[in-house]
């Protein structure tokens, strides 16, 4: 909302300079983003001229020059290009030496060959309205020489505010002024809908014009005036400065005044040529489904049976609150006015508004809903405006067809409770000071107020709380709010629970461990799961999709965080990064009720219906390149299977989890050869590997590996915090080492699952710690060499022990068509 | 016999303490004390001595034995010491070749250590953290937080929604985990809750996906007063120790009284001015840089879970919404929302 400064001080004069009125009012809740100035930066060498002669430029088609009387001894040559410039006519003059709106200096300047001593003025040149089809022309009781800021501000400051969507009264000029009032102490002059225009024209109202609400729910009030002998023409300057500098564009003088009318009381209005109303007849009904129409803004558009309509007798006129039509639209030729100015369901204008992506200065002001009352405080100052500004005369009679006026709102202030929500104290009477001057009712009632709440604020301030923010803003949190804290907390113990700590040491081991964290994007285009080759009924191949995202790259909501890793690494060695390692602690979201228990804090809908959708917090993490860098002394190696294995492996003994199970898998991201399920005591935790070529090269990547992991069993698994202690000294391990040729086709999982197994309780860990294939193993053999070590909790083993157990292993591992090398 | 053994005492020990490698005293000993050497010879002829010489003989041998394989012993320790740090001085390296890279660390995202830094501020003040889903329904995101349907509120925050699922949207803000907290946990909480939300806007300053720290505190008796010393405890953690903040009026649909709250600036110490006169550009010449939305939980919000005890004539308190992001850019300089999501590793390598 703009509020040029002059139009507020004729309501409300602060008294103080611009600046601080704009820091009381932020102070006291009215955000004022900035202060605008209109116009030319300073009012001097603007004046009134009157054109005494104009006559053809000897050597241009387009130019005049004038002979122009600004109140000096001596008429000043200014040479002229407006088509419309012509003797007699009382003009506005920028003399030498003015600045102009851009800030440049008028100078004297010769135009072919004429020296020309100023410049006749345009609307815009003075940013009064965007007209520069011609100089504007003002009136000649105008004396020449007269400075033109007596007549219009010049270098208009205005206020621009943010007005929040429960203050409707401040998308009013005068419910600003109020607010000054309130927050300065200033004296607020009397509300410009005291006097009413007086009806001079024969008849009634009720004789042209009928009006029939057929759904009073969303028609609260449905008011109408009828003018007759209206002159239509271009507003005055005064009026079209208004207008400009709060940002309206100036049209003619029966729109100027809606507008106008508009943007000082908050409440919109719409004028219709009354000729152009069948019968002066208008219907509020709403849309019959399928119903078109076209609005001023010249575009037809289809409606819903939501949508109310004003109507004449024969077809729609208008959507409510909304736009007019064109049908009634008023034009140069109108004589007969209806003037509407009615009252819409907030809500339901919300969303006729949403739905045909239609917004307009009314239904911004209707959508918060005003209150019916505001209706004809309009009526009664556009009627003067009109018949002071349009010539015209007012038909005596107001139609209004309402709905019973909403009850007064009368609310108890209690002052123990204002003291206890704000936790200062405000005096009584400056409680009622304050309430009043923003136009509340007040009662005393010992310590308690009675308030009653006026029509601006009566969809806004509907309980005690509400009061209370009044009393407490006015008063000064700045100035008053003591700085406290809470002393009922004290005894109640703030803490991380234990996933929230083990989340943290994830995310840093796996920090520790080179990969450096990335926050991805939540949502991708929807073509992701294709170029990581996921196809249906791969579940990650049907994302969940917004329904309206801002482009199609954030239309899906992702099912990996492959794809993110695969963006951000691409982008990364786009910019020259030779190697990357990244991991990202997040989640993704998959259609499906989460499998957990349920309640609010699993994410379950009201209701404890499951939520649609699953959020599972992952780890992922994506290596491009070498993990540790080239040198002199090796390294560099690329990333492999085996790299992220350990990378994975290390972040689960960190956390105290049992070993992981890998299995082989097949991902259709990853390579076939070279990829794996991992698994935890039976719990699928995700995937491992290397990622296939095909998705590489989409990605342009040469080589990458990664893993995705669940976060939640991983967690769940994990002993962390929790581990108990363990004698290791008093009775050592025997340690041994076993090499085993097995067929290269049997798993180094599946040795050691019969290491194990033939070791019993005695064989605490049976690590594989080397590989070897060659030629005097024979054809299809491997040999696998595990360091074994064998303790007891109660004694030292014997060596007979140590060789019981290894003979059992040798018997197991025969089992799988294993035999022990010497 | 006995002065043989002296002689081969003697000469040995001459000869050992001349030896000056390791080589020299191994052959010695092999000459003193191998299998072929005398005086093993005599030791092992002694049992064919007569039984009257046998004693001395022994003895005198033994002796010597000993003796020398002592004095070889302290000889070659002390040649070893020689001959290896002889070995050590050869054994040089370029000193100036680069040192062997260790696998290199990775970095923790700002959004990450910024979470964190609140978090455990908070945690220190008496809060526990809570967690909540991304993909909301209507009624945890705006109605139970006083944003009736049809209400303008609900504009405020241009709202993502999920495609066949009109009631179904990428959550707005992290508020909605106030009901959810105070559906499960009867008062008094005092939580904070971080998290991803969504708004339907980008451009420098606005990022279509972003972070916030939500705080909850509902107790008997809690004030306005009490959210700005929180909040000025906040601020002081996260700005430093001589920061103030002040609370202006604003609207939010679920808090009343709503304010924003500024805290001074930490660049120019709130004065609008540096040092050499300018204007500061960080609070743009204001002393004040606009940092969070707050305000008293609003009584309509508190019905919404009243049957959990939370009944707004008998409890009250406050709730605050901080943008991360925001926190980060401006405590280590960072000019551009979308930086944090471009995820440039130059950029994170900058945070350890």
């Amino acid at each position: 909302m703009r509020v040029p400064y002059t139009w507020l001080r004729e309501y409300c004069d602060p008294g103080m300079p611009i600046e601080e009125l704009a820091d009381r009012l932020v102070m006291t809740g009215t955000e004022v983003e900035r202060i605008d100035v209109v116009g030319p930066p300073a009012p001097d060498n603007f004046v009134i001229g009157k054109v005494t002669e104009a006559v053809q430029h000897p050597d241009a088609d387009r130019l005049r020059v004038c002979t122009v009387d600004v109140g000096e001894n001596d008429p000043r040559t200014i040479v002229c290009g407006a088509p419309n410039v012509g003797a007699g006519q009382t003009v506005a003059v920028a003399l030498p030496g003015a600045r102009m709106p851009g800030g440049e200096k008028l100078r004297k300047a010769k135009l072919r060959g004429v020296a020309s001593e100023g410049m006749i003025l345009a609307a815009d040149e003075i940013e009064v309205g965007d007209d520069h089809d011609g100089i504007m022309v003002l009136d000649d009781a105008l004396a020449a020489g007269t400075p033109l800021a007596e007549i219009v501000p010049l270098a208009e400051p205005v206020l621009e505010i943010e007005v929040t969507p429960n203050r409707s009264d401040c998308f009013g000029v005068h419910g600003v002024a109020r607010e000054v009032h309130a927050v300065t102490g200033a004296p607020l002059g009397a509300d410009p809908w005291t006097d009413d225009a007086p009806a001079t024209a024969p008849g009634n109202a009720a004789d042209f014009a009928k009006v029939t609400v057929e759904v009073p729910d969303l028609c609260p009030r449905f008011t109408a005036r009828v003018f007759r002998d209206v002159k239509i023409g271009p507003s005055p300057l005064w009026l079209r400065e208004r207008l400009a500098a709060a940002g309206q564009r100036p049209i003619s003088n029966v729109v100027d005044i809606t507008n106008y009318v508009m943007l000082l009381t908050a409440q919109p209005l719409h004028a219709y040529d009354l000729d152009k109303v069948p019968g002066g007849e208008l219907i509020v009904r709403t849309a019959r489904a399928g119903e078109k129409m076209t609005t001023l803004d010249d575009v037809e558009r289809e409606l819903d049976t939501d949508t109310v309509l004003v109507c004449d007798r024969d077809r729609p006129s208008g959507i409510a609150g909304l736009m007019g039509g064109q049908v009634s639209e008023v034009s140069d030729a109108t004589t007969n006015l209806l003037l509407e100015s009615a009252n819409w369901n907030g809500p339901n204008i919300l969303q006729t508004s949403r739905r045909l992506s239609l917004r307009s200065e009314a239904s911004s002001r209707f959508e918060k809903q005003l209150h019916p009352d505001l209706t004809m405080r309009a009526q009664a100052v556009a009627s003067k405006l009109l018949v002071e500004l349009c010539g015209a005369t007012m038909v005596p009679g107001t139609i209004d067809v309402a709905a019973p006026a909403p009850e007064p709102r009368i609310l108890r202030l209690r002052g123990a409770r204002v003291t206890g929500i704000l936790g200062m104290e405000i005096p009584q009477a400056d409680q009622v000071a304050s309430l009043e001057r923003l136009g509340f009712g007040v009662r005393v009632d010992g310590s308690d107020l009675e308030v009653t709440v006026p029509a601006d604020r009566y969809y806004d301030v509907t309980r005690e709380i509400d009061l209370i923010e009044e009393v407490g803003r006015l008063h000064g949190f700045d100035r008053h709010l003591p700085t406290t804290l809470p002393s009922v907390g004290a005894g109640k113990v703030g803490r991380l629970n234990r996933t929230q700590r083990l989340r943290r040491r994830a995310e840093d081991e796996l920090r520790d461990l080179g990969f450096d964290q990335i926050v991805g994007w939540s949502f991708n285009n929807r073509g992701e799961a294709g170029r990581l080759r996921i196809e249906e009924p791969d579940p990650r191949a049907n994302p969940v999709l917004v329904a309206n995202p801002l482009s199609d790259e954030g239309a899906a909501m992702r099912t990996t965080l492959l794809g993110s890793l695969l963006d951000v690494a691409a982008r990364n060695l786009a910019r020259g990064a030779e190697a990357v390692a990244l991991f990202e602690a997040g989640a993704v979201y998959l259609r499906g009720a989460p499998p957990a228990e349920g309640g609010p804090l699993a994410g379950d809908f009201p209701g404890d219906t499951p939520a649609p959708v699953t959020e599972p917090h992952r780890y992922g993490a994506l290596a491009v390149g070498p993990l540790v860098p080239r040198s002199w002394r090796g390294g560099g190696h690329p990333v492999d299977f085996f790299a992220l294995k350990g990378v994975l492996e290390a972040l689960a003994a960190t956390l105290g989890c049992p070993s992981l199970d890998f299995e082989p898998t097949s991902e259709p991201f990853l390579h076939p050869g070279r990829s794996a399920a991992v698994s935890l005591g039976g719990a699928p935790l995700g995937w491992l590997g290397e990622v296939h070529p095909l998705v590489c090269r989409t990605w342009d990547i040469a080589a990458a590996a990664g893993f995705e992991i669940d976060a939640a069993p991983l967690l769940a698994a994990a002993t962390l915090g929790e581990e108990a202690f363990e004698d290791v000294t008093t009775f050592p391990a025997a340690l041994r080492d076993l090499a085993v040729v097995v067929p290269a086709a049997t798993s180094a999982a599946t040795v050691r699952a019969a290491t194990l197994a033939g070791g019993g309780e005695l064989l605490r860990a049976a690590d594989v710690f080397d590989l070897y294939e060659g030629p005097q193993l024979g054809e299809g053999q491997k040999s696998l060499a595990l360091a074994l070590e064998f303790r007891a909790v109660d004694r030292t083993l014997t060596d007979e022990e140590v060789d019981a157990a290894r003979a059992s292993i040798e018997a197991e591992l025969t089992k799988i068509g294993g035999t022990l090398r010497a | 016999m006995l002065e043989q053994i002296e002689k081969i005492r003697a000469e040995a020990t001459g000869a050992i303490s001349g030896a000056s490698s390791t080589a020299a005293l191994e052959e010695l000993r092999v000459k003193y004390l191998g299998r072929k050497a005398e005086l093993t010879q005599i030791l092992r002829g002694i049992a064919q001595l007569p039984p009257e010489e046998r004693g001395p003989v022994g003895g005198s041998a033994n002796k010597a034995r000993k003796e020398l394989e002592a004095l070889i012993a302290a000889g070659a320790e002390r040649a070893g010491a020689a001959e290896l740090e002889a070995r050590l001085v050869a054994d040089r390296v370029d000193v100036t070749m680069p040192g062997a890279p260790p696998r290199p660390v990775g970095h923790q995202h700002l959004i990450t250590r910024t979470t964190r830094l609140i978090e455990d501020i908070m945690v220190g003040l008496g809060y526990e953290v809570a967690e909540g889903p991304e993909i909301e329904h209507d009624y945890y995101n705006f109605t139970a937080l006083n944003h009736p349907v049809g209400h303008p509120a609900r504009q405020l925050q241009d709202t993502f929604y999920i495609q066949s699922h009109p009631d179904v949207l990428l959550r707005t803000h992290t508020s909605p985990m106030q009901i959810r907290a105070m559906e499960t946990q009867a008062p008094p909480i005092f939580i904070v809750i971080p998290g991803k939300v969504y708004r339907r806007d980008s451009d420098a300053t606005h990022s279509p996906m972003f972070h916030q720290m939500e705080g909850l505190a509902i107790a008997e008796g809690l004030t306005l007063a009490d959210l700005q010393g929180t909040l000025l405890a906040m601020s002081r953690a996260l700005f430093g120790d001589t920061r103030e903040v002040r609370l202006r009026p604003h609207y939010f649909p679920f808090t009343e009284p709503s304010v924003e709250v500024d805290v001074s600036c930490f660049q120019c110490e709130g004065t609008g001015v540096l040092a050499d006169g300018s204007r500061c550009n960080l609070c743009k010449g204001q002393g004040w840089i606009e940092i969070l939305g707050a305000g008293m939980v609003d009584p309509n919000v508190l019905g919404f879970v009243a049957e959990n005890g939370y009944d707004a004539e008998r409890v009250q308190g406050f709730a605050f919404g901080l943008g991360i992001e925001r926190v980060a850019m401006l405590r280590h300089s960072v000019p551009d929302l979308r930086r944090f999501f471009d995820n440039d590793v130059r950029m994170l390598e900058q945070f350890a």
